[in-house]
């Protein structure tokens, strides 16, 4: 299906409201009025051509890829393998074969913890990452850290939720093997100067890991612009299915890594003496993959393309901008993260109603929030909050979304009294 | 919005508002921390016992409505019950939260109103971390954390 001329109105913005009819699950009520959809941090909801790119595969073509003679497997081989240009796209990455499979974000990050830095990591040796991460891109490496004896070092967030470039530069020493920072925060909305981080890091010699979760959905990404090492994003959030992810990595890096899970369709030969690696990306894809769901991330990275993802972080950045000054303008509401480059979600805190009960009230008027530390309680200490209610931006929200949510936040003030 | 008015009814908010014994009982002879680690709330719970029976009981914490009240009213119902009793109080509101069952008609401290909470499934860990907590701390004695995903 073609979604591509629908979808733009006069002048390239976008015509939100063909997006919309696009996503089934947006059509309907929840407890008694029309849903509103704010939760795309945590998940995106996915367009029909996703859900029919996934029903068709399993409806027309489906059978295990690499290895079958047969026509369905050729079939399904060949609408595999296609997706790894799409994300090569997407990414404009340099290389098709840079592109692994994974089964979302979280993954990513451990395989190149697993597989390039744990080898090489000595007691004393440093990672540093800035306390904005996700745990995702915590704990990986703090387990490392504990198997080897190297540390974990933290770049600190000031009162907006912005890192300096100053602290950064601080904190790359002799010791530093890898700077793994998150591209967009997902607790604050934090755009972080990556390619600055990169040229600092690189400068020294120290490759880069990017965390594009919630980057990918809401900006245009370019690795090469970014000169990153490593970036990873998830699926799912791009309105694609859930267990799809993927790791783009440069080659020279990853040929030289050993593989991460041992098993099939990551060999070349194989006997009880020894065993033959396949080149990347089959060496870090042992096993039977997400067939169907990679191949719906492919329509979903077509489907996202077709938008322009610089239009759809136009029309993000007007929905937070109608956001922050509509919830701005609430009496005993403080936003968490107004760091000036910043996209896709508002973070906030009341005076009165727990980040619970406000996103247990907000269902009661069909919105769908966020309430929680969102996997990055570091950041919740750093400002002294137990949680925050969060209400992310996908393509297919409208300004008239954002004053339903400041509606709903008055009712909470209501209800708890300010 | 009568589902929401059920759950945020006035002695909830009440409770929320103005919480009962919101202190830390210091000496104590029992306490004991409920955790969530699904939303980072948290619920120190202290009991000072003479014998095997509260004489007083007092929380702290970071927590939502729903724990704080849920909280405030178990501060005011386990005081003078000895520790069997308070055992079969917090099953029964375990029954209550999670099922809805009333179970005896009359409820000590307003907790009958935690019934409307198994309406809300996505709340009940919420009501019951307090109680978590306080039967961590007759257990354990002291300084043990209790996580609702325990």
């Amino acid at each position: 299906m073609s979604s591509a001329e629908p979808l733009q109105a006069a002048g390239g913005s976008l015509d939100v409201q063909a997006i919309r009819s696009q996503f089934p699950v947006l059509d309907q009520q929840v407890n008694g009025h029309p849903l509103v959809y704010l939760d795309n941090g945590a998940t995106a909801q996915k367009p029909e051509a996703v859900i029919e790119a996934e029903a068709r595969c399993y409806r027309e073509y489906y059978a295990n890829i690499h290895r079958g003679v047969h026509s369905l497997s050729q079939r399904s081989t060949a609408e595999f393998e296609a997706v790894r240009g799409k994300v090569q796209r997407l990414l404009n990455a340099p290389e098709e074969k840079e592109i692994i499979f994974t089964r979302g974000t979280t993954e990513g990050i451990n395989l190149v913890a697993y597989s390039f830095l744990r080898p090489q990591l000595q007691a004393g040796d440093e990672i540093l990452i800035t306390a904005m991460e996700h745990h995702s891109n915590i704990v990986p490496w703090q387990i490392i850290c504990e198997q080897t004896s190297a540390k974990l070092v933290v770049v600190p967030i000031s009162d907006a939720g912005e890192i300096s470039l100053d602290d950064v530069a601080e904190r790359i020493g002799p010791r530093t093997k890898l700077v793994s920072v998150v591209h967009l925060s997902n607790a604050l909305g934090t755009i972080n100067p990556v390619k600055q981080i990169v040229d600092l890091a690189h400068a020294r010699n120290v490759p880069v890991l990017v965390d594009g979760a919630q980057s990918a959905p809401h900006m245009p990404v370019d690795v090469q612009a970014l000169g990153c090492d490593f970036f990873v994003f998830s699926g799912h959030k791009l309105y694609g299915p859930t267990g799809t992810g993927v790791l783009w990595g440069r080659y020279e890096l990853l040929k030289a890594m050993p593989p991460w899970h041992g098993g099939g369709d990551m060999i070349r030969t194989v006997t009880f003496e020894k065993t033959d690696f396949a080149d990347p990306p089959a060496r870090f894809e042992a096993g039977t993959p997400n067939i169907a769901g990679v191949i719906a991330l492919g329509a979903a990275i077509d489907w996202f393309l077709a938008l322009d993802p610089r239009a759809v972080a136009a029309h993000e950045a007007d929905l937070l901008a109608h956001a922050t000054a509509r919830l701005g303008a609430i009496p005993g509401l403080r936003l968490i993260g107004t760091a000036e480059q910043r996209a896709g979600l508002v973070s906030f805190v009341m005076d009165d109603a727990h980040p619970h009960d406000i996103g247990t009230i907000l269902d009661g008027y069909g919105i769908a929030v966020r309430a929680g530390h969102h996997c990055a309680q570091p950041v919740m200490q750093r400002y002294g909050v137990p949680a925050t209610a969060r209400a992310s931006f996908g393509v297919y929200n409208t300004r008239d979304e954002i004053d339903r949510l400041a509606e709903g936040i008055l009712k909470v003030r209501d209800l708890f009294g300010g | 919005m009568s589902e929401l008015a059920d759950l945020y009814q006035r002695v909830v908010i009440e409770h929320n508002r103005s919480p009962r014994h919101y202190n830390k009982l210091d000496p104590c002879t029992h306490h004991a921390t409920g955790y969530n680690p699904l939303c980072g709330d948290e619920v120190e719970l202290y009991l000072r016992m003479d014998g095997n029976r509260v004489r007083e009981a007092g929380f702290q914490g970071e927590s939502c409505a729903i724990a704080t009240a849920s909280a405030s009213m178990l501060t005011e119902a386990v005081r003078g019950l000895d520790a069997e009793a308070i055992r079969e109080l917090a099953r029964a509101v375990s029954r209550l939260i999670r099922d809805g069952d009333p179970g005896a008609d009359e409820w000590p401290a307003d907790l009958d109103v935690l019934g409307v909470v198994s309406r809300f499934p996505g709340r009940s860990k919420c009501a019951e971390l307090p109680w978590k907590a306080l039967t961590t701390a007759l257990d354990a004695g002291s300084g043990d954390t209790v996580s609702t995903e325990e």
